[in-house]
């Protein structure tokens, strides 16, 4: 097992701009925004960025392909970019590529950039793709909706839960996102919603009704990473470092193999198992004291508190229920109104959320801080469809905790 | 002629599930056409926005092969006037669905409402003493004018016919043809739509002399006595017509078989062996059937049925597809399905998946054919199959060997009905389902019952219209799980 990068890496800048329908920006305008934040925050100049990463996940509808629109943007010193698309995960895997590169010593400084342009294709939802020449063959052309959707199916079969409870404890997800979102200002929905509201809203893939879902926006958030040594040399005392980072990705067992229900990620067990060991977690439930989920749909939430072994299998939807994971429970998950109400700019998304975790982690949350200060965060992405996926756990914290 | 040793070896049908009721097409359209009020009666089978010609072959075939061993069949011959390619064998498409060998036989009949028969004919013929069998499938759906009889006639089905000289459950007792050029109605390649002639000249001088005297001529040269027809079968679109030929050839009233009218609808190439597979459904030993066509002259083909129709599975045929039945009267949905009314489908739609066709070749088998792989090491069944199995004990590459899965029954895993996806026929319902014995896949549902969609329900595959790329024109085809009977 490798020693992996606890404590090797510290968070010394981070920006994230408003969320949302931003026919004011394009691209470009959006990364400039989360940069300027970011770069202010980390007390550096551009010169000083040895490596960068950018997440995009749908070039084609906005960025373009390769690294140049990064380099494009903030006029970098020719460093080297690097392009990630991994669905969902996109967001994470960049942050991974530059506190990798920082803790491998290549680099001293570098930069993750996410950002998604999505609101200029004319419709609403995700933007239709292919998935490549075998997958358009054999396929199924669905929504995402669609495709998370049936988890809840295969949930409520497995574990014998009613679809009308499961329903309901979907609907507190959301319900609890919205009342987290409404504090926020930079989120893209921040009106608090009913339980009512969400149980009788239009279907949109059975038996995720409209509030159920997060919504498609536009944003840009990103990262500055250096060791501890050279933060503290640059005037930083609150150190957050990197605990753990941690992918698993489909090898097709899911959707080929034999053996999976349907109702759950097995990526998401995995890449949280292994984000514990490195980050030196043995109790999560306990241990860590903000979550912030890719809640793409109210039903990924809610079977992700099992996959992160969070609540036991089966069980989540009435920890959910209880409100354990409301922004006063013991573990509040998506303080910041999670994707449900910062909607999901693709390659921003993971990035977004480990910016909510370091200003939770250093108490600049404004309105809607933690009032303990959290000391350890976990962030998810998941990305592709429950049978075959990208999953992503990064998890921060003060250094020494 | 005779053709002693050939006949049929077996039979099968299809018509879609979707049954579209004609009260409903005449409440829409007799405000226009006054005429057609007298046409409400029962319904008309009607293919779902992903059938075609093409796809309901591939089920009447299914139904025709039932268990039989597949590497019997030579060749196959697909008669149509609908079939979806003018240039793209659809034969072709209905053999690798098929999941036949390479070194089958393929060809296209059409031109005519006989296309049908005269495959027929030429199946018998060269198998008689080759010792081959032959698949004869014919399957239509015909495009008609909104509010026109044609529309309320017609009906979506197709039939199919195995041949050859082994123990034939009935014996091909001969025919006989003619060709005259008869133009009742006409279709040029570049038209969608027939340009049909006066009901009564057709009636009087196509069926009552051409088809009838074919009639009386055809039982001369089988030899066959009027008396001794026990099932006529005369398979056009007008009533009273086989009756007034049975009278006319001294054939007993009792031997008319029903011309499905009431349930199905005219099926065009296909009707007369669609009638003839229902026919061979009750018929008993020693009776003799002739079926009579109709299009720029007729064929007349007898059959006596032998005594291994006892023996012949009775599990399949049209009446089990006529059980599986969805009245439909939303007529709106049928001018949809038909491109005869243009909806508004959203941008969605515009995303273009242009097929590569050197990839569907590479991929023929998983594709059209739904051939998955089977570990020889492990024996771990998957689709579509791949280099290394998805089993990782089986650590060695190309360790599969083909595993066919379109027979296999499979049951439902997890699913959904989405609603923000563009389909022809919104909700798109689709989820993962697992094959008995192994294998699984990610899978759209067609003819869906919402009231019957759950975990665990046990479904059967369908080979259907996957997407229609509408800027090139081309058809792809894929399979989809349904409901099973």
């Amino acid at each position: 097992m490798p020693r992996g990068i606890r404590d090797k890496v510290a968070i010394i800048g981070m920006g994230c701009t408003r969320f949302g329908e931003r026919w004011d920006a394009d691209t470009e305008q959006l990364i400039v925004e989360a940069y300027r934040e970011a770069i202010a925050d980390a007390g550096i100049e551009t010169s000083q960025i040895d490596a960068a990463w950018l997440a995009v996940a749908v070039d084609f509808i906005h960025a373009g392909p390769s690294g140049i629109p990064l380099s494009v943007a903030l006029r970098l010193d020719n460093v080297g970019v690097t392009k990630v698309e991994n669905y969902c995960a996109s967001g994470t895997d960049a942050f991974r590529g530059a506190v990798y590169a920082v803790a491998a010593g290549a680099a001293d400084i570098a930069l993750a950039v996410g950002v998604e342009k999505l609101k200029d294709t004319g419709y609403g939802g995700l933007p239709v793709r292919s998935r490549g020449s075998m997958f358009d063959m054999v396929g199924v052309v669905g929504s995402a909706p669609g495709n998370f959707a049936q988890l809840a199916a295969a949930y409520s079969a497995e574990h014998s839960v009613h679809k009308h409870d499961l329903k309901k404890a979907m609907a507190h997800i959301s319900v609890k996102s919205h009342s987290n979102g409404a504090k926020n200002p930079k989120a893209h929905l921040r009106k608090e919603i009913t339980m009512d509201t969400v149980l009788r809203a239009p279907m949109i893939a059975d038996p995720l009704g409209l509030f159920d879902c997060c919504g498609v926006s536009d944003g840009a958030a990103c990262a500055l990473v250096t060791t501890p040594e050279i933060a503290r040399s640059l005037g930083k005392t609150d150190l957050v470092t990197v605990k753990a980072i941690q992918m698993a990705v489909s090898n097709g067992w899911e959707i080929q193999g034999s053996g999976w229900s349907g109702s759950y990620c097995p990526t998401t067990r995995i890449a949280a198992t292994r984000a514990y060991h490195e980050a030196g977690i043995s109790d999560p439930r306990r241990q860590l004291n903000l979550l912030e989920v890719h809640d793409c749909f109210s039903v990924t939430e809610l079977v992700t508190m099992e996959d992160l072994h969070i609540s036991k299998v089966g069980e989540g939807w009435k920890d959910v229920l209880e409100g354990y994971f409301d922004a006063d429970g013991p573990l509040p998950c998506q303080i910041d109104g999670g994707l449900k109400c910062f909607g999901h700019p693709i390659g921003a998304s993971g990035l977004r959320m480990i910016y909510e975790n370091y200003l939770q982690l250093l108490g600049r949350a404004g309105q809607r801080q933690r009032r303990t200060p959290p000391v350890l965060a976990l962030s998810h992405n998941l990305g592709g469809m429950p049978n075959q996926n990208v999953v992503a756990v990064a998890i921060v914290g003060m250094l020494g905790a | 002629m005779t053709c002693p040793g050939s006949g049929i070896l077996a039979y099968g049908a299809y018509i879609p599930r979707s049954r579209l009721q004609r009260a409903a097409v005449v409440a829409a359209n007799a405000w226009f056409n006054s005429a057609l009020s007298s046409m409400g009666k029962g319904e008309r089978a009607m293919a779902n926005w992903d059938e075609d010609s093409i796809t309901m072959a591939v089920e009447a075939a299914r139904d025709c092969l039932g268990g039989l061993d597949r590497t019997c069949v030579s060749s196959v011959l697909f008669a149509s006037t609908s079939a979806p390619n003018a240039d793209r064998q659809n034969a072709g498409i209905i053999k690798e669905a098929l999941n036949l060998s390479d070194a089958t036989g393929a060809l296209d009949a059409g031109g005519g409402q006989r296309a049908g028969t005269s495959a027929l004919i030429n199946a018998l013929r060269a198998t008689s003493s080759s010792g081959k069998s032959i698949l004869c499938v014919a399957a239509d759906k015909r495009k008609s004018r909104a509010g026109s009889e044609s529309e309320l006639l017609n009906g979506d089905a197709a039939a199919g016919l195995l041949v050859g000289s082994g123990e034939p459950i009935a014996r091909f007792l001969g025919c006989h043809s003619v060709t005259v050029d008869f133009v009742d109605h006409f279709r040029s390649t570049d038209s969608e739509f027939d340009y049909g002639w006066e009901s009564r000249w057709i009636r009087d001088e196509g069926y009552y002399k051409v088809l009838s005297d074919g009639v009386q001529a055809g039982l001369e040269t089988l030899k066959l006595s009027p008396a001794h027809v026990d099932h006529l079968i005369v398979a056009v679109a007008a009533g009273g017509v086989p009756e007034a030929i049975a009278r006319k050839a001294g054939i007993k009233p009792d031997a008319i078989r029903h011309a499905l009218d009431a349930t199905v609808g005219y099926s065009g190439t296909a009707h007369p062996a669609l009638m003839l597979a229902h026919a061979l459904e009750t018929a008993k030993p020693g009776e003799r059937i002739v079926v009579a066509s109709f299009g720029q002259g007729c064929d007349i083909l007898g059959f006596e049925v032998t005594d291994a129709i006892t023996h012949a599975p009775r599990d399949h045929g049209l009446t089990r597809w006529l059980h599986r039945r969805h009245a439909e009267s939303n007529y709106l949905k049928f001018l949809s399905f038909n491109g005869l009314l243009d909806m508004e489908k959203g941008m969605r739609v515009e995303t273009d998946f242009k097929q590569s066709l050197s990839a569907l070749y590479r991929n023929r088998k998983s594709v059209l054919g739904l051939v998955g792989g089977r570990s020889t090491v492990t024996g771990a069944i998957q689709f579509p199959r791949s280099e290394l199995s998805v089993d990782r004990s089986d650590t060695s590459v190309g360790t599969q060997e083909d595993y066919p899965l379109a027979e296999k029954a499979a049951r439902i895993l997890t699913h959904t009905a989405d609603h923000l996806c563009y389909s022809p026929n919104p909700p798109a319902y689709y989820g993962m389902i697992e094959f008995e014995g192994g294998g699984r896949m990610f899978a759209e549902f067609a003819d869906v019952d919402p009231e019957l969609i759950a975990v665990g329900r046990p479904v059967r595959m369908m080979f259907r219209i996957k997407d229609t790329d509408n800027r090139r024109h081309f058809t792809k085809y894929f399979w989809k799980a349904t409901l099973t009977l």
